[in-house]
């Protein structure tokens, strides 16, 4: 723990404390049938999304990249998870875990085969040519015999059980959890600078001796390993999948949901993948109106408030606390200490 | 022969392209936006020309002059409503593109709930006899897609390089603020582009009515979406280059339906604009522009 000052080692204390209360009280909801099966499908739901959102906040946001493919990540996940899963002879407790990191792997691997050319173009290019590489590979997951061509993959097992609801949640609540604490970090960290530090100025970054390829690359592979994770935990979470299912309309609502909450704050990313999953099944009583209001919803959000909901700005516990307190103290004493 | 046929089918499918892609490509090249509505612009001008032609009954050439002027006008009101405050305010390039994918969900499921999700078929739009060139046989929508898009270009392309409004244009794509400057009224000039790409998107969708007699709310997504990859293609920005962008697309994807498989079509065509991209990331005809500190 060297290094940490007392004031993160509180942070990370409260955080984690806060991250276990809210797990305790799902976990007994769901377990005592409060929550049923149709809403805890639709946290399960959510928790993908944020996921999604959050990965994708890693290129857009903090490299600044525009990426109009990541459905497509999703779709290798998805289908690497699953077909191993389906095949494999193991119990599904087993092949599970394995499955997501296979999923994550071989998404990563995509990631890597994409972006060493593709990142070569920058801003509009680089959107055309995600958004080309994207649909590629759901037309030839279309045409595959081992993906069982558009018919998809069907049976893909979940780990609930009619009685028990709760492991899917477990599970995809806290890869939700390690997805954002990964993202925060990765944020602060050496390598994350650099990354911000290409998105500023590309060219001022590679004049400092940012090895900007790698950099680039990094930030992209690293989100379609998370993708693929969320993938797998999507076509397990639903059971069937359909290269329809990871269509140019699927990154394009992962890439609202990014600029929606504001490019590059994480927590913007994680507020809007909330909202908008849950909108659209809140609106389910004016289900011809919903689509249309979303679409005004979504215009007016941008043309009032053209960075998202909260920009770059993070939301902080720790700061928070210090903003009451310190504005408290400012009263007493007028003329603040700052430095 | 068969080869010949499906390389004149594959020119008639390619001016719809071409039509769409020069619509896509003027509005980039002036405020750099990928404007994501525009496929759905054919959508609504397909529409207006059954609402004129079924539903009113009224001949068809009133039919597609409405379609023109009623796209040509949404056009601009698009720009005025959802784009022009970003636009004035110079907000993130981001936000613009998202407001278009806005505008286009809005488009899909205003006519949805408007005309029902269900296809609606033409009545037969222009009927002359096809053309006997030896044993090639060229039929009359290919012909009629191939003449029309062509004098569109042609007509375009004296637009943009002999009259004034044409000149405030190019002005303005080069650089905004010094046009300004030199007494443009940028935001009139935007506001005609987009109303001159959507009159031609209405024209391409009179021509796709004519060869595929089928609408649908959802029909501009992937069309807009190939369009949009001619544009690109040929060289954004560039009229000629959405042209040639739009007849090798409409040839690529008729040659692989005839000898390699249908369902690979959108791969192919996809597959064109990566490997076009990574060689030449301008386009076939655009203008290399070097990054300067």
């Amino acid at each position: 723990m060297a290094g940490m000052t007392k004031k993160k080692i509180i942070s990370y204390v409260t955080n984690l404390a806060i991250v276990l209360i809210l797990y305790f009280l799902f976990y007994f909801l769901i377990r005592q049938g409060v929550i049923n099966s149709y809403y805890s499908d639709l946290i399960n739901m959510v928790c993908i999304n944020v996921i999604l959102a959050v990965s994708l906040n890693m290129v857009t946001g903090l490299l600044g990249q525009l990426v109009l493919g990541h459905a497509g990540f999703m779709l290798v996940g998805a289908y690497s998870a699953a077909l191993f899963t389906l095949h494999i002879n193991l119990p599904l407790v087993v092949a599970f875990p394995i499955g997501l990191i296979i999923g994550g792997l071989v998404a990563a691997l995509f990631g890597m085969i994409i972006g060493i050319p593709a990142l070569r173009l920058r801003g509009d290019y680089l959107a055309i040519i995600t958004l080309g590489f994207g649909e590629i590979i759901r037309v030839i997951a279309n045409n595959l015999t081992i993906t069982n061509g558009a018919k998809g993959l069907y049976g893909v097992q979940s780990l609930n059980s009619r009685q028990n609801l709760t492991p899917m949640f477990t599970y995809v609540f806290f890869i939700a959890v390690f997805v954002i604490f990964i993202n925060f970090t990765f944020g602060t960290s050496r390598h994350g600078r650099a990354v911000i530090a290409i998105r500023e100025d590309e060219i001022a970054a590679e004049a400092s001796g940012i090895h900007t390829t790698y950099y680039k690359l990094l930030a992209f592979v690293l989100a379609a390993f998370i993708a693929g994770v969320a993938g797998g935990l999507f076509a397990h979470q639903i059971g069937i999948i359909d290269p329809s299912k990871f269509d140019f309309n699927r990154s394009v609502e992962i890439l609202v949901m990014v600029v929606l909450g504001g490019m590059g704050s994480i927590t913007g990313s994680i507020i809007a993948a909330v909202v908008l999953t849950i909108l659209p099944e809140a609106l389910r009583d004016f289900a011809d109106y919903r689509m249309l209001l979303y679409s005004i919803v979504l215009i007016c959000v941008m043309l009032f408030r053209p960075t998202g909901l909260l920009g770059r700005s993070e939301f902080s516990l720790t700061k928070f606390v210090d903003k009451i307190k310190s504005g408290g103290a400012k009263k007493k004493q007028n003329v603040g200490k700052e430095g | 022969m068969d080869f010949f046929t499906q390389i004149i089918n594959g020119l008639g499918i390619g001016s719809i392209y071409a039509l769409i892609a020069l619509g896509y490509s003027m509005v980039y090249g002036i405020v750099q936006l990928i404007n994501f509505a525009h496929g759905d612009i054919i959508m609504v001008g397909a529409y207006v020309v059954f609402v004129v032609l079924v539903t009113l009954n009224l001949p068809l050439w009133l039919a597609v002059l409405g379609s023109i002027i009623f796209c040509g006008l949404a056009g601009v009101v698009i720009e005025r409503v959802a784009y022009h405050r970003l636009l004035v305010h110079d907000a993130p390039r981001i936000s613009l593109l998202i407001t278009a994918i806005g505008v286009s969900i809005f488009l899909q499921n205003l006519f949805q709930l408007l005309f029902g999700s269900d296809a609606k078929s033409m009545p037969r739009m222009f009927t002359f006899s096809p053309l006997q060139l030896g044993a090639l046989q060229i039929t009359s929508s290919t012909l009629l897609n191939i003449a029309v898009s062509v004098l569109m270009m042609a007509g375009l392309q004296l637009l943009v390089n002999k009259s004034k409004i044409g000149k405030a244009m190019r002005a303005t794509s080069e650089d905004a603020g010094a046009a300004k400057l030199m007494g443009i009224n940028t935001n009139t000039t935007i506001a005609f582009t987009f109303g001159i790409g959507s009159a031609l998107a209405a024209v391409g969708a009179v021509l796709y009515c004519n060869t595929y007699p089928q609408i649908k709310p959802i029909m501009g997504g992937m069309l807009g979406l190939k369009a949009f990859v001619a544009a690109v293609l040929g060289g954004i920005g560039s009229i000629p280059g959405a042209m040639l962008g739009g007849y090798i697309l409409g040839v690529a994807e008729s040659l692989t339906n005839a000898y390699i498989s249908s369902n690979l079509t959108d791969a192919v065509v996809f597959g064109i604009l990566i490997v076009v991209l990574l060689v030449k990331p301008t386009g076939l005809l655009g203008k290399n522009v070097r990054e300067k500190v």
